[in-house]
């Protein structure tokens, strides 16, 4: 880059070129200047949130809240009587829907201990969503544990692939802002929102757990699994954050998943004890309903349970399950 | 009178007035203190900051428009800023004369001449401006992939190329590969800006090394607390600053290296001066020569600053325009002016392409590489307490120079330069420490965010500082939060009442509130042989005499016998006089209490604005009993601990 100049008289046209040169650089830095100069400074960090998300409303247009709960020993078995109660898998997925399924995959532990969605009932929507003509189906969760480790011991990762589904394991990129439109609580969060792209349907399936804070994790409490960020903070106040969780989310269909439901020591578990056969399976369109008929199974009341009130209040769906007429059937 | 005599009184003046600008950085109102003294002025003049910021943040904060004028002049003038204001240079200026008086003229001459490492100042700027830019330029690259057109113009110059080079390669033009090779560089270096942008951070590393603030840092940090703790003028008490060591050993080593070579870091370090050797590219007025033919005499370079070589092909970029030169020739053959030198000149660093590519990329990588330690996302450093008004971390690091000018005005002295805190980029940034100084953060003091001359910390009202007024809906702006540490609290931990930092919390209502708690002493249970009005007899005499008459003691019967509570007034080694009559209450036989009462501290975190003030009072005075920690800062979302 070295460059010089061999001595000798500087002629006017050198003397003009440098002078241009010069004048140009005297200019570059002033117009710069003039361009950038800000006299006031940053501003405050602010507390209104920039470039938000919504999820979309995923439940089927025009469609009559339709639930069915079923008593059995065997998932895929009730799963199948629930179904067809409800007139099918083909009446929420249509061919080519691009489907979610939110799972509870909380921590590392084998499926058996129920501390996570039951990977054969995973695996068996998974199917039946793609057998409807579903162009694809994702699975994904943030969960407590490590997630990778979570989707291996549950099983999860193994069973959604085994069906022909794809599992989105949540990374820093997938989070984007949301307010919950509505509410208080839930504002400018992080939302595991990048699996949702081009998704049509969503479906959640949970275990029913025994939960210290709120009393129950079911349905409404598996939307915690679409927060990012440091969520614990929720749980100062956990029953108005399941009901603006509840508000967050319009699904397609919930699948409560009661056959085993954990009593106590939740919602971890870790032991056989822990566990109850409780043989029931809720599908629903209403994830309130779910929620009220699940906490029956770990001896709740709805009114024992402030987050199914809260968010029946919201709009979110109703407490009062014998006003949808649910079928109520057996699978054995 | 001589240019060199007027260039001495340019250097003494500027020298003076930042010596002055430092003493007057002191509170009040009196002449010599800050009232109004732009005592940033120097650090707004330097192209330096205003460059770094202009790459990290794409503003220039107000009073950094002076740099315009630093640049325009250099532009016309050449490196006047190094031999005539800058008060760095002329600290090395003065050393190097010293150093010199010993040596002969022809070790002068050697000492003064050329040397090819004056290549390493534009290798520090280079690296440490792309430091800062890296993000900038990932952001490029992003927005010329997202834009269709650009893509594809950028393609289609490629392809066609490629294609040309190709077919001279065929040609047998062997020059025309590195043409292909640039290509591939280019491409390569887009991709992986593009892929990583994410890590890609603007850290603005210029201050470790600018000439300008490490002397305010190095002046105001070590030298003026030295210097004043004999006098006490400028502060009541002996200021302090953790590993101002570090600083002065730096400051002493560049001044000290004077002695072996001239202005040594003017010439091989300083980034600043490299900066105005590359915009005196273009100068109208140099120096050099009237005649090649002079007798090379070579006293011109005796004494030059720069180590330019005035006698042959002048280096423009790195002459300083000490003009001694001017004063060295005897024959008037040496002149500044619009003329060329007649033995040539050479207007640009001494600088490879290869070895410029080298400083910019490491520049760009060394900020992921430094911020693999996660410190900005969940590995954040709840130690590092940053002042009031300081930008989230991300910003603070696009504007921090390390000048120091928040810790001098600190009226309390709990500004510090951060050693490791805030990882290796965030060296010599402003931390708070509450254990050294005379208290906590003031709650009507906003002096750090007035004088930050770039807006790492933001120049507040008071009014937004306190969360009054248009801004009570925000609320005050949180620091931090204060921990109370049950094992070392004297009342939680040690049955002694305190409670200094409820007292001492400065917020209105108080973030600290007391929850009554009565503690039975150890030993405090004694059986009662009589009663006679408010006189307690015992059956044994186990106290001190008035251990338990401080005001804070109470005697109190199990709640079986209706839990009556009394404050003890006195007591001897059998007796305790309470308060009352205790007829009635207690028998001959049966057993009371001594208890004492505290009042145990507890933080409400909705309130706390981390100023410090009660970890500062804190009588645990190692490792205090309560400690502020930077969980719940305005500034970032990311220690929230409240919904």
């Amino acid at each position: 880059m070295s460059h010089s100049t061999e001595g000798k008289e500087l002629s006017r046209r050198e003397f003009l070129t440098r002078s241009a040169k010069a004048g140009a650089a005297l200019a570059l830095a002033g117009g710069v200047s003039a361009w950038l100069y800000d006299t006031e400074g940053p501003r405050a960090p602010s507390a209104a949130g920039t470039g938000l998300v919504e999820l979309d409303d995923f439940s089927v247009y025009g469609l009559e809240t339709r639930m069915s709960i079923v008593h059995g020993a065997d998932r895929i078995q009730s799963l199948d009587v629930a179904l067809k109660a409800l007139g099918g898998i083909e009446v929420f997925i249509k061919r080519g829907d691009r489907v979610l399924v939110k799972v509870n995959a909380a921590f590392a532990t084998p499926a058996v201990l129920s501390a996570t969605t039951n990977p054969d009932l995973l695996a068996e929507v998974c199917r039946r969503c793609l057998k409807a003509g579903a162009a694809s189906v994702v699975v994904t969760d943030n969960p407590i544990n490590d997630p990778e480790s979570c989707f291996a011991l549950t099983g999860l990762r193994e069973a959604a692939q085994s069906a022909g589904a794809r599992v989105i394991l949540p990374r820093a990129g997938f989070f984007r802002p949301t307010t919950v439109s509505g509410g208080s609580l839930i504002k400018d969060w992080p939302l595991l929102y990048t699996p949702f792209q081009g998704v049509t349907k969503l479906i959640s399936i949970a275990p029913v757990k025994d939960h210290n804070r709120s009393g129950a994790s079911m349905i409404m409490k598996n939307w915690y699994g679409l927060l990012g960020g440091r969520r614990n903070i929720f749980h100062q106040d956990i029953h108005n954050t399941i009901k603006e969780l509840a508000m967050m989310v319009k699904p397609t269909l919930v699948i409560l998943d009661g056959v085993t439901t954990m009593m106590t020591n939740g919602p971890t578990g870790g032991s056989l004890s822990d566990l109850k056969a409780t043989n029931t399976l809720i599908v629903s369109t209403d994830q309130v309903a779910a929620d009220a008929v699940g906490g029956t199974l770990l001896g709740k009341a709805v009114s024992d349970l402030p987050f199914i009130v809260k968010a029946a209040e919201a709009g979110v769906g109703t407490a009062d399950v014998e006003s949808l007429k649910p079928v109520h059937a057996s699978a054995a | 009178m001589k240019i060199v005599a007027v260039r001495r009184i340019s250097q003494g003046f500027f020298l003076a007035l930042f010596l002055w600008f430092c003493v007057v950085s002191s509170l009040g109102v009196e002449v010599w203190q800050l009232r109004g003294w732009p005592v940033s002025w120097f650090l707004e003049l330097d192209p330096l900051v205003a460059l770094g910021t202009i790459l990290t943040t794409r503003s220039l904060y107000a009073g950094l428009l002076w740099a315009l004028v630093t640049v325009m002049l250099t532009v016309i003038l050449g490196r006047f800023f190094c031999g005539w204001v800058c008060p760095f240079g002329t600290m090395h200026h003065a050393v190097g004369v010293l150093g010199k008086r010993s040596m002969s003229v022809s070790e002068r001459i050697a000492v003064n001449r050329f040397h090819p490492y004056q290549s390493v100042k534009f290798w520090i700027l280079v690296f440490l401006l792309s430091a800062g830019a890296g993000s900038l330029l990932a952001r490029g690259i992003r927005e010329g992939f997202q834009s269709g057109p650009l893509l594809w113009l950028a393609a289609a110059v490629s392809i066609l190329l490629a294609g040309v080079t190709l077919v001279g390669i065929w040609g047998g033009k062997r020059k025309v590969g590195t043409v292909l090779l640039g290509l591939i560089g280019f491409w390569t270096a887009a991709g992986l800006l593009f892929a990583a942008e994410g890590m890609i951070g603007a850290s603005l590393q210029t201050g470790l090394l600018d000439p300008i603030p490490l002397v305010y840092r190095s002046v105001n940090l070590v030298l003026l607390p030295l210097a004043d703790s004999s006098t006490h003028v400028l502060s009541v008490d002996q200021r302090h600053y953790e590993g101002a060591w570090l600083i002065g050993i730096i400051f002493a080593t560049a001044l000290l290296l004077n002695l072996r070579v001239p202005r040594f870091y003017c010439r091989f370090v300083c980034p600043l001066g490299a900066l105005f050797g590359v915009l005196s590219r273009y100068a109208l007025w140099r120096i050099g020569k009237s005649c090649s033919d002079c007798i090379q005499c070579g006293l011109c370079e005796a004494d030059c600053e720069g180590g330019c070589e005035p006698l042959g092909q002048i280096r423009v970029p790195d002459c300083v325009l000490c003009m001694n030169c001017l004063d060295g020739c005897k024959h008037e053959v040496i002149g500044y002016g619009i003329q060329p030198s007649a033995s040539g000149e050479i207007v640009s660093p001494n600088l490879s392409r290869r070895s410029t590519l080298l400083a910019l990329a490491s520049g760009v990588a060394v900020i992921p590489a430094v911020r693999l330690g996660g410190q900005l996302g969940s590995n954040w450093n709840p130690g590092l307490i940053r002042p009031p008004g300081a930008l989230p971390e991300r910003d603070f690091l696009k504007r921090c120079i390390k000048c120091g000018q928040c810790m001098r005005v600190c009226p309390t002295n709990i500004i510090h330069p951060a050693g490791f805190e805030a990882g290796l980029e965030g060296i010599w940034t402003p931390i708070l420490n509450y254990r050294i100084g005379s208290s906590g953060c003031q709650l009507n003091c906003i002096a750090c965010g007035r004088i930050c001359p770039t807006a790492a910390i933001r120049p507040i009202l008071l009014d937004e500082k306190r969360g009054v007024g248009p801004y009570e809906e925000i609320g005050p702006i949180r620091m931090g939060t204060a921990f109370v540490d049950h094992g070392r609290c004297l009342s939680w931990a040690m049955d002694r009442p305190c409670i200094v930092c409820e007292e001492n919390c400065p917020v209105s209502p108080k973030a600290i509130f007391a929850r009554e708690h009565f503690s039975t002493v150890r030993a405090g249970l004694a059986s009662v042989r009589s009663v006679s009005g408010g006189r307690i007899e015992l059956a044994e005499s186990p106290f001190r005499p008035g251990e338990f008459a401080t005001g804070d003691y109470f005697l109190t019967v199990r709640a079986s016998k209706g839990g009556r509570r009394s404050l003890i007034l006195e007591n001897s080694e059998g007796t305790i006089t309470v308060q009352g009559a205790w007829e009635g209450i207690v028998k001959s036989g049966e057993e009371v209490e001594v208890q004492v009462r505290l009042q145990r501290p507890q933080v409400d975190p909705a309130l706390c604005i981390g100023c410090g003030i009660c970890e500062h009072e804190c009588p645990v005075s190692g490792l205090r009993a309560i400690r502020v920690t930077a969980e719940n800062e305005s500034r970032s979302r990311k220690g929230s601990l409240l919904l």
